[in-house]
């Protein structure tokens, strides 16, 4: 029988299954962060319970912490408390590894678990946390849970689960030059929706995927969920085990050559079959930018904001409308004619050292456009940091204009300071432009770190290969 | 878990497609470390006029009265009727506390988030699905009848009106159905099988020693 990665990766955790199909997941690594976590914890002292297994536990706390004025800690009081919640939970039930707050390699959990090695091809991935599809541009099956199942894992290190459907995305071809792997994704969720992905699991294939560093696979993954999928994966190659090598918490010696053997087998059999397959030309993305309030409301950049007339849909036609009044934007508007307040740079999406690369060759030697009131680079994780400033991609972002400030989750969903106020208009690399996402009465257009750099520079969106 | 049978209710209805986690609880509602009390700022931006925080007097609060939670025929409304993909986006569990507390017990839409729905189930919240022209059907009559209830039988795996004029069969998984109906808590259950879990571990780790 030939089989696809997702079957490989689900079957081989299978511990048992019920007689309707639901099976019980072992789960390998489970990443926990100071939101979604305290509720668990409580659950599980209140049923007198302790960790499963303590060596499969990674923490961090990202989404409240402060990304400046670190030496004053964290200011507001409730979301301080839940961070030192996380550092009571983690020093009464333990980690393998814990990076709190102020920690030099604390970070975005979606960045940490990959560059410490944390995540690992073949594994099953699971976090409170709907963008942990990240972790499976590592072969690994990878899914986001909620409270209540990460009770469940830390006190049963399994999962209660019925397979999903499987679909191929399947990407033929080339990326043009400046086309990146967000605007690959925006246009793959432009096209299958928001829903697209919903009962499924998804496996993103093709020579364009192939090409991909390990940063842009992992750009895709994260954003399977805004196309309704649990879990992206990408098979494992030499890009993949090249990644891996050598990480704080990889396999050394003959452990690596074994494991590297194993992980040889994280693909989709010749010959394999989906339940749903779709096919992309990669030379025919554009840049995108969305206009809406939902991922799939999206268009490339020489596009214009659609006209909710034109839509036979009620439902759907009411959603442009309402999305349009929110975003305070007219139909058949060009999308370069819209300017923006503030750049958000950052996010699980796309906070990786060639993330920011990538928007500092497009700030490089330019000025932050009079009309942009803040400008945010936000690193992934203090290892990143560390990386970007040894590269002086700090600097170059600091004279052009932009802050530079310390890693977290920030304003791709504004727990912390760092928001749009009512009305403001952000070019933002994360991955939702929901209302309110980035603050309440807030205007979000995901774009790529180059896209983003490039709208912060005109002050209003532009194809970043045109720009002067 | 309060287990779920049989419950009659008034329906309100959201009209609108692919509402995400967000709206249904925003994010400053997230710093609570409890389960409870978020039924006050359940879709609190559309909700109230003003913007909510944490520990605000939620009642001295100025309301939408366009919003459909806030208007009298709708009041006290314990099944909620809405469009595709309802529930996507964060996977934030808080989305079906703030319906369990607001005092929501089943949901009838054509389709959900993979995440979303699950942590229903954790809630004692039933998602039912129904097909677009029945959800539609649905729409028509809560609009045309203030005060207009439906029926869920779990057990019989159906919603109808009362007088019984309308009346559809819903699908439910078996384990789940199980479990909601007897308020079952799940991670027992699995513990029920720790030895199976303990040699599928003990195994694993031997072949795979860098995952521990």
């Amino acid at each position: 029988m030939r089989r696809t990665l997702y079957d490989k990766l689900f079957d081989s955790h299978v511990v048992r299954t019920e007689s309707d199909g639901t099976a019980l997941l072992y789960i390998d690594r489970h990443l926990v962060h100071e939101v979604t976590s305290p509720q668990a914890y409580e659950g599980l002292k209140l049923a007198g319970r302790r960790p499963w297994r303590v060596s499969s536990v990674v923490a961090t706390a990202d989404h409240n912490t402060p990304t400046k004025d670190w030496d004053q800690g964290i200011r507001d009081p409730i979301s301080r408390t839940q961070v030192e919640t996380l550092d009571a939970n983690i020093r009464t039930y333990g980690a393998k590894v814990y990076f709190p707050f102020l920690d030099k390699r604390q970070g975005i959990v979606h960045v940490i678990g990959p560059e410490t090695g944390a995540t690992l091809p073949g594994m099953t991935v699971v976090c409170g946390d709907s963008h942990t599809s990240t972790h499976g541009a590592f072969a690994a099956l990878a899914f986001g849970i909620g409270t209540s199942e990460v009770e469940h894992v830390l006190a049963t290190q399994c999962l209660l689960m019925k397979k999903a459907k499987s679909m191929l995305v399947r990407v033929d071809g080339r990326l043009a030059q400046g086309v990146t792997a967000k605007d690959l994704v925006l246009a793959i969720i432009g096209r299958i929706g928001t829903a697209g992905g919903t009962g499924h699991a998804i496996e993103f294939a093709g020579s364009a995927v192939r090409a991909l560093s390990m940063e842009g696979r992992m750009t895709v993954c994260n954003m399977a969920i805004e196309a309704g999928a649990r879990a992206g994966m990408v098979a494992a190659d030499d890009t993949t085990i090249d990644y891996v090598r050598g990480r704080p918490y990889a396999p050394r010696g003959a452990d690596w050559d074994r494991a590297v053997a194993l992980w040889c087998g994280l693909v989709s059999d010749e010959g394999a079959t989906f339940d749903t397959t779709h096919v992309f030309d990669a030379a025919a993305v554009q840049p995108q930018v969305t206009w809406g309030t939902s991922p799939e409301m999206v268009v490339p950049v020489d596009g214009r904001v659609p006209d909710p007339d034109r839509e036979r849909d009620t439902t759907r036609r009411d959603g442009y409308a309402k999305a349009l009044a929110y975003m305070g934007l007219k139909p058949n508007t060009p999308i370069t004619d819209i300017a923006v307040d503030k750049v958000f740079i950052g996010s699980c999406t796309n906070s990786r050292i060639e993330d920011l690369r990538a928007a500092a060759a497009v700030a490089r030697g330019r000025k932050v456009a009079s009309n942009v009131r803040l400008a945010l680079v936000v690193p992934g994780s203090g290892t990143v940091k560390a990386q970007a400033e040894s590269e002086g991609l700090d600097r170059v972002f600091r004279a052009a204009g932009f802050e530079w400030r310390e890693p977290g989750c920030s304003m791709c969903l504004a727990m912390n300071d760092d928001r749009l106020e009512p009305g403001e208009r952000c070019a933002s690399t994360s991955n939702r432009n929901f209302e309110g996402r980035q603050g309440a009465g807030g205007r979000t257009h995901l774009v790529s770190p180059a896209m983003a750099a490039a709208a912060a520079i005109a002050g209003r969106f532009v194809d970043v290969r045109r720009l002067s | 878990m309060q287990p779920f049978r049989l419950h009659t209710g008034v329906v309100v209805p959201i009209d609108r497609a692919n509402v995400d986690t967000d709206a249904i609880i925003p994010k400053q509602f997230l710093k609570s470390i409890k389960r409870s009390g978020f039924g006050p700022n359940l879709f609190d931006e559309w909700r109230y006029l003003d913007h909510g925080e944490p520990g605000m007097d939620n009642a001295k609060r100025p309301e939408n009265p366009d919003f459909v939670l806030n208007q009298p025929r709708y009041r006290g409304a314990s099944i909620l009727l809405a469009r595709a993909n309802f529930g996507c986006g964060s996977s934030r569990e808080h989305a079906p506390w703030a319906l369990a507390d607001y005092g929501i017990r089943a949901l009838v839409a054509p389709s959900y988030a993979d995440i979303f729905f699950n942590n229903c189930f954790k809630n004692g919240v039933l998602p039912i699905v129904l097909g677009d022209s029945e959800v539609s059907r649905l729409f028509d009559a809560t609009l045309a009848f203030p005060g207009f209830s439906l029926t869920v039988d779990l057990e019989r795996q159906t919603v109808a009106t009362r007088d019984g004029s309308m009346s559809f069969g819903f699908a439910v998984e078996p384990f789940r159905k199980k479990c909601l109906l007897e308020g079952l808590d799940d991670i027992g259950l699995t513990l029920l099988h720790a030895d199976q879990i303990r040699a599928f571990e003990a195994r694993r780790l031997a072949e795979q020693p860098w995952i521990a």
